[in-house]
């Protein structure tokens, strides 16, 4: 590996972000799986780093799930789209922020389209106007919420308790980065690091005190793939992508899979246990599995946030051995406690792969 | 060099303004030449001795270049002036950027090389990256018929290139697996569709209809590809020890601003535009200005030569024409 040739691609696919002011939308599946990251990315941005991040509590879904899924025409998607930045446009602001990594696929595809094709772009102005009344402007600037993460990562840095290293041997933690397909394969130039190559990740790794794997199987797909899940026929395609990616890191040894999509870490993290089921392998040591975290997570784990407020109790792989490692205390006793100390039942656990 | 032979020949003064340390062009950096491995060396050194005697600047560059009534005055780098009655454009080509297809991992993966390296290597057999492979993977097309770096021609010489070169690793490396990826073998010249056939008769290459979407490595440094054979209809992964990338030709960018002066445009393709691909191939739009090789499209060594003489024969009669 020819470490200097990555460095000239990441010069070359920079973006310049605006430092403040953004209208954050939230994805539609994130919080029900990973309810803890994105109120852990406001409160990083608003709290931790002094950034005025908005949220209108009228935003909508982008409409990505079900354009990808062929259930809507693009027309549709788009006038979604133009309601949201309506919104964006009511509420005073100019740079937008999505947290899903296909809504920042749709917005960007949306904002090139009627660049290219302005009818088109007039044609959802008079849709909008038809079924909501609204008048929209398009955002200055578009970022996809790890875009704002990588721009702060030495911030982050600077107020770090727990860096991603092993504190039993003072190595640095292996760290896989994944990358959401609709973060910059599509549009490379609109992704940090282009479509081969993406640094957003590997920028808050490093900085972050990991070390990156760079595994053959880096590129591949999770197995989300849209119709690939939600056609229920399909789910063997889903995981045998996820079993390919497994299978290519394995000799690596990693500590953690990191991930910037909503679909991602979840198909990393629950098809762990399905293959475990059906092989009965694991691919994390002594019997358990490689935690797939979110970005947020991450942020928040070095950030010194407690790991149940985070929401890691909700990954099917242990996060326990990572926390160790990491040297992070947690209570296991409030793992499965809501914010007001209330006992919300322990969930039963496989035997296939070890849950502490 | 030709052109400025055959004018010598014809009783003219020409003048040869070389921007390398000596004549011969890329040509003078390959090993052997398809489609019968004739050595490249043959070719260049009896070029060079058919301009000896002929003014030759090398290490020189043309700084500016005007016109008036008595022709051309062009200032080169070393601060002289060559007056000219006519100018040929026989500026040849780039080699395509290989770390512009950034799936193929050139720069990044040790063990990627093109085709001008490895042809280095069949020069001097050296190069750290070839170290006893046991299978080595070319792929066609690297740079041309390519709608993402916006090179939507065919660079007409690397599929007779990429064969010739399979049959000179064999040669080296006889145990060695050796695959091609290509779209479409555009095997049009005299003795070309020989060596198609010869590459797999007698070397047992490989030849796989279908393009490497992307090159990764492994914990020792080998290379896994993914590509399709879209003859099986079928996607496939292998792994490498080598990967060499038949890189096309782009248009030589540092004439562009001597072109400029001479008021010589490009064509859709990015190369100079000559007068008309039929009677007007070595004729550009301004009068006096003419042109030679691959300064205005991929060609080969034959395709040159041909028209270098082409060209000759053009400038001797706009000559003697005034």
């Amino acid at each position: 590996m020819i470490i200097e040739g990555k460095q000239k691609i990441w010069a070359d696919y920079q973006k310049d972000i605006p430092d403040d002011h953004y209208f954050y939308v939230r994805s539609c599946i994130r919080q029900a799986f990973w309810p803890g990251s994105e109120v852990t990315f406001l409160d990083i941005t608003r709290n931790k780093l002094g950034k005025d991040f908005y949220e209108n509590p009228y935003h909508t879904t982008c409409g990505g799930i079900a354009y990808h899924s062929d259930s809507i025409p693009q027309e549709t998607a788009m006038t979604i789209i133009a309601r949201q930045f309506a919104l964006m446009h009511e509420s005073g602001y100019e740079n937008y922020v999505c947290s899903c990594i296909t809504s920042f696929g749709c917005y960007t595809e949306t904002l090139e389209t009627w660049h290219e094709y302005p009818e088109l772009e007039a044609k959802i102005r008079q849709y909008l106007w038809d079924s909501c009344k609204k008048e929209f402007a398009k955002p200055k600037y578009l970022a996809h919420a790890s875009d704002l993460i990588y721009k702060f990562r030495f911030d982050i840095a600077k107020q770090m308790k727990f860096p991603l290293v092993n504190v039993k041997t003072g190595k640095p933690l292996k760290v896989v980065e994944h990358i959401g397909c609709h973060y910059s394969k599509m549009f490379p130039s609109k992704g940090f690091g282009g479509a081969e190559y993406p640094h957003v990740l590997v920028g808050m790794i490093e900085a972050w005190g990991g070390e990156v794997v760079d595994y053959p199987e880096r590129r591949h797909c999770c197995g989300f793939g849209f119709r690939q899940y939600f056609v229920q026929a399909n789910r063997g395609y889903s995981e045998s992508n996820t079993y390919k990616k497994f299978e290519s890191m394995e000799p690596y040894e990693p500590d953690l899979i990191i991930t910037n999509c909503p679909g991602c870490p979840y198909f990393l993290d629950r098809w762990q246990y399905v293959i475990a089921e059906q092989t009965g392998k694991t691919y994390g040591k002594n019997g358990y599995g490689i935690p797939a975290l979110t970005y947020e997570e991450v942020a928040g784990l070095v950030m010194g946030y407690d790991p149940w407020d985070l929401g890691l109790q909700m990954h099917q792989v242990a996060i326990e051995p990572l926390l160790e490692k990491m040297g992070i205390p947690y209570d296991p006793k409030k793992k499965y406690q809501g914010v007001n100390g209330k006992d919300l039942g322990q969930p039963q656990c496989p035997s296939c792969i070890k849950s502490v | 060099m030709e052109a400025a032979a055959q004018l010598h020949r014809m009783g003219l003064n020409p003048v040869i303004v070389e921007k390398g340390e000596a004549l011969g062009g890329h040509i003078a950096q390959w090993d052997r030449l398809f489609p019968a491995f004739h050595p490249a060396k043959d070719v260049v050194e009896a070029m060079r001795d058919q301009v000896k005697g002929i003014k030759t600047y090398l290490n020189t560059e043309v700084a500016d270049i005007q016109k008036d009534n008595e022709g051309f005055h062009a200032v080169l780098s070393n601060n002289e002036t060559v007056d000219a009655k006519a100018v040929i454009l026989a500026t040849g080509f780039d080699v395509f950027k290989a770390e512009r297809k950034q799936e193929y991992g050139y720069g990044i993966y040790n063990n990627v090389m093109t085709s001008v390296e490895l042809e280095q290597f069949f020069r001097t057999g050296k190069d750290a990256r070839i170290n006893q492979p046991k299978r080595i993977g070319f792929v066609h097309c690297v740079g041309a018929r390519d709608v993402k770096v916006c090179n939507t021609y065919c660079s007409k010489v690397c599929c007779t290139t990429a064969l010739k070169q399979a049959c000179e690793i064999k040669e080296v490396f006889p145990d060695a697996e050796v695959y091609t990826f290509y779209m479409d073998l555009r095997m049009f010249g005299p003795g070309y569709e020989d060596l198609y056939l010869k590459t797999q008769k007698d070397f047992d290459v490989k030849c796989i209809r279908g393009r490497v979407c992307e090159v990764s490595e492994t914990m020792d440094g080998r290379l896994v590809i993914k590509a399709e054979d879209t003859l099986f209809g079928k996607p496939l992964r292998m792994t490498l020890d080598v990967l060499v990338l038949m890189c096309s030709m782009e248009k030589n960018k540092s004439i562009d601003a001597i072109q400029q002066k001479l008021g010589v445009a490009n064509n859709s393709d990015g190369f100079m535009q000559n007068r008309d691909m039929y009677l007007g191939m070595n004729n550009t739009a301004q009068d006096g200005v003419f042109v030679a090789g691959a300064c205005t499209a991929p060609k080969s060594l034959p395709d040159t030569i041909g028209e270098a003489r082409s060209v000759a024969t053009q400038v001797y009669n706009y000559i003697n024409k005034r």
